[in-house]
């Protein structure tokens, strides 16, 4: 697999902070990648500069060999879909109208009708087509949350009428869902992945970061404390060590998260690791 | 997609109408308020004589006109274009600053366009006789309405100027420099109106009420080159006004070039605005209103939006300067008394209808 999104030392300082310090990164094309670390990592910071969003201070970054500053913003959001922690509008927009915001500008020869049906197949897969006509601004958090995957979904459908290799980034997509919308959100970006999709993620539960990411990138204060196969990079010792909390000894594992999400995922995820199981204690 | 699941979809689509009727509806709205505006007034004409005495005057422009066509070629026709141009500025002006903003709320007055207009209108009323005449002579008769457009202009740049740094302006740190100028000038402006004769005092709160009496063709064919630019940018504003309500990082990622969106908006706004406060003073109130209401009908999209203000902004405004030309005559009602009297009560009644309020 070769490398859609390379970074070479970026850092990023505001003020007198190194939020990001050092930090290179390698992304294979069509891998699930999560960010893990504790608050103020700089999680949230290194995916909005790897998006483009942010300018690293130092450093650079290739998007598939090409520099990532040299491409202009209208072809990002061809490449690219990013789903931001939280969204307020305060305006008066519906659920459908918030999707349609996903594919306006975006994509070659696409009709107006064309481009409200990826809206629609968006919502579906994101399961709130249902919502489609309710006013944005009374939905709960989980359900907006929702709809601006649905939106995310739609811009990278679009955007391959142009561009065949994208990324999604998500950062902390599931904070506000109900346990189910948890477990189909993260399917659905697998399942993305498996057609070639490569997502980036940053998620707080460890647990689910493990059984779902093909590399797990650990933060600490601005700096990358490693990347790679989730049993390789997320230790007992590294655990302790990045998060200040001890493992329970393997053996009383059966917490009821762990069964839930066996069952939904065997059909995507990599072969189950033996033992891991992780508590807090 | 399935061309299966295609037709399924087409036949949801059906689900989401696009309320092509609303503008056409405004339109014929702005046609009919123009007719009573022309019609109504010390001498009132029938619909049919109005429309005559236009036509005829656009089949041969040359010909000398009198009795009730000079009253209504040179007196109402200028003050009704000036009023519709007027009106179409300040309603879309507010629908763009609250795209921008992000706020339903905000109105051209955040970016200073309007506090400069007054202040530089109120320093050419009150010293403008005792500072400048000495200095070029009389006053010339344009010397408010020019003064009050490059003040605007100006200030509006200048906040601009303060709120940018490295090529990202800080809409916040605008808005926050916008209420300080703001500050600052009413506080001048109270100055002024304590130093005034009773003269300027007079001219200075006729012209902070606003007024459409002193139109001529001159001022509308001063004003069209300031207002109409706004009004024929705004389709392409309305996409990246729609993204940035997600926020300005959502538009970025969405592939808007946000600056140049904010650049545009700004400058657009502070022209037409500008214009329009030189042309016929401050007039409030039309700029939040209008775009709220038609949100409140028709949604938030600013495609529909920002054309739609500008329709209902100019039948209001025509409306209301026809109410204040006739409802006291011979004598005339500053028509921002009028907006501001009658839109207030109305848009609080809006407010507590919505349900869900």
């Amino acid at each position: 697999m070769t490398a859609i999104l390379e970074a070479e030392g970026i850092s990023y300082r505001s003020g007198s902070r190194m939020l990001i310090d050092s930090v290179d990164l390698s992304f294979a094309s069509g891998s699930f990648s999560i960010v893990i670390g504790p608050n103020g990592a700089g999680k949230s910071t290194l995916l909005r500069i790897l998006c483009g969003e942010l300018q690293p201070t130092g450093g650079s970054i290739r998007w598939n060999g090409e520099p990532l500053r040299s491409i202009p913003a209208w072809r990002l959001a061809h490449r690219r879909a990013m789903m931001p922690q939280a969204s307020d509008l305060n305006f008066p927009f519906t659920v459908f109208e918030v999707a349609c915001l996903g594919v306006e500008g975006i994509g070659r020869g696409l009709s107006r009708r064309d481009r409200q049906c990826l809206a629609l197949d968006a919502l579906e897969q994101a399961d709130v087509a249902h919502l489609a006509q309710r006013n944005y601004q009374s939905l709960s958090g989980g359900e907006r949350q929702r709809v601006h995957f649905a939106r995310v979904l739609a811009q990278l459908k679009a955007g391959q009428s142009l561009e065949r290799q994208q990324v999604l980034f998500l950062d902390e997509p599931i904070a506000s869902l109900d346990l189910k919308h948890q477990l189909s959100l993260l399917q659905e970006s697998k399942r993305l992945v498996q057609d070639g999709l490569t997502v980036i993620a940053v998620l707080h539960d460890l647990q689910i970061a493990c059984s779902t990411a093909d590399e797990l990138i650990i933060m600490q204060a601005g700096r990358l404390v490693t990347q790679g196969k989730p049993d390789a990079a997320l230790t007992p010792r590294r655990l302790a060590e990045v998060f200040g909390v001890e493992l329970i000894p393997p053996g009383i594992t059966s917490s009821p998260w762990r069964l839930v999400l066996e069952e939904h995922t065997c059909s995507t995820s990599a072969p189950r690791r033996a033992g891991s199981g992780i508590g807090y204690k | 997609m399935t061309s299966v699941a295609l037709s399924a979809h087409r036949m949801r689509l059906e689900l989401y109408p696009q309320k092509p009727w609303l503008l056409a509806a405004l339109a014929s709205l702005v046609l009919l308020v123009s007719l009573g505006a022309l019609g109504l007034g010390a001498t009132g004409l029938p619909p049919a004589r109005v429309l005559r005495i236009v036509t005829d005057a656009l089949v041969s422009p040359t010909a000398m006109a009198g009795g009730d066509a000079l009253i209504i070629l040179q007196v109402r026709l200028p003050r009704l274009l000036l009023g519709l141009l007027i009106g179409a500025a300040l309603a879309s002006s507010g629908a763009l600053m609250q795209g921008l903003f992000r706020n339903p709320l905000a109105d051209p007055s955040l970016i200073g366009v309007s506090a400069g207009a007054a202040l530089a209108a109120a320093t050419t009323i009150v010293l403008g006789d005792a500072l400048l005449a000495p200095l070029i002579g009389p006053l010339p008769f344009m010397a408010l309405p020019i003064g009050a457009f490059t003040g605007g202009l100006l200030t509006t740049f200048a906040l601009y100027v303060i709120a940018t740094r490295s090529g990202r302006t800080s809409i916040a740190t605008m808005l926050l420099a916008g209420v300080a100028f703001g500050a600052f000038s009413g506080a001048i402006m109270g100055l002024f109106s304590y130093l005034s004769d009773d003269r300027q005092l007079r001219d200075l709160s006729f012209w902070s009420l606003g007024s459409l009496s002193g139109a001529t063709w001159t001022k509308v064919v001063t004003a069209t080159p300031f207002i109409v630019p706004t009004l024929l940018a705004m389709p392409f504003l309305a996409r990246g006004l729609n993204a940035l309500a997600l926020g300005e990082a959502e538009a970025f990622h969405l592939g808007v070039p946000v600056q140049r969106v904010k650049a545009l908006t700004i400058m657009l706004v502070a022209v037409a605005v500008g214009a329009s406060v030189a042309a016929a003073g401050m007039i409030g109130f039309v700029g939040i209103m209008v775009p709220h209401v038609l949100r409140l009908m028709a949604g938030a999209d600013h495609r529909m939006l920002l054309p739609a203000s500008a329709l209902l902004g100019a039948a209001l405004l025509v409306a209301a300067d026809t109410v204040a030309r006739t409802v006291t005559a011979p004598a005339e009602l500053p028509i921002g008394i009028l907006t501001a009297a009658i839109g207030a009560p109305f848009f609080l009644w809006l407010l507590l209808r919505r349900p869900g309020a």
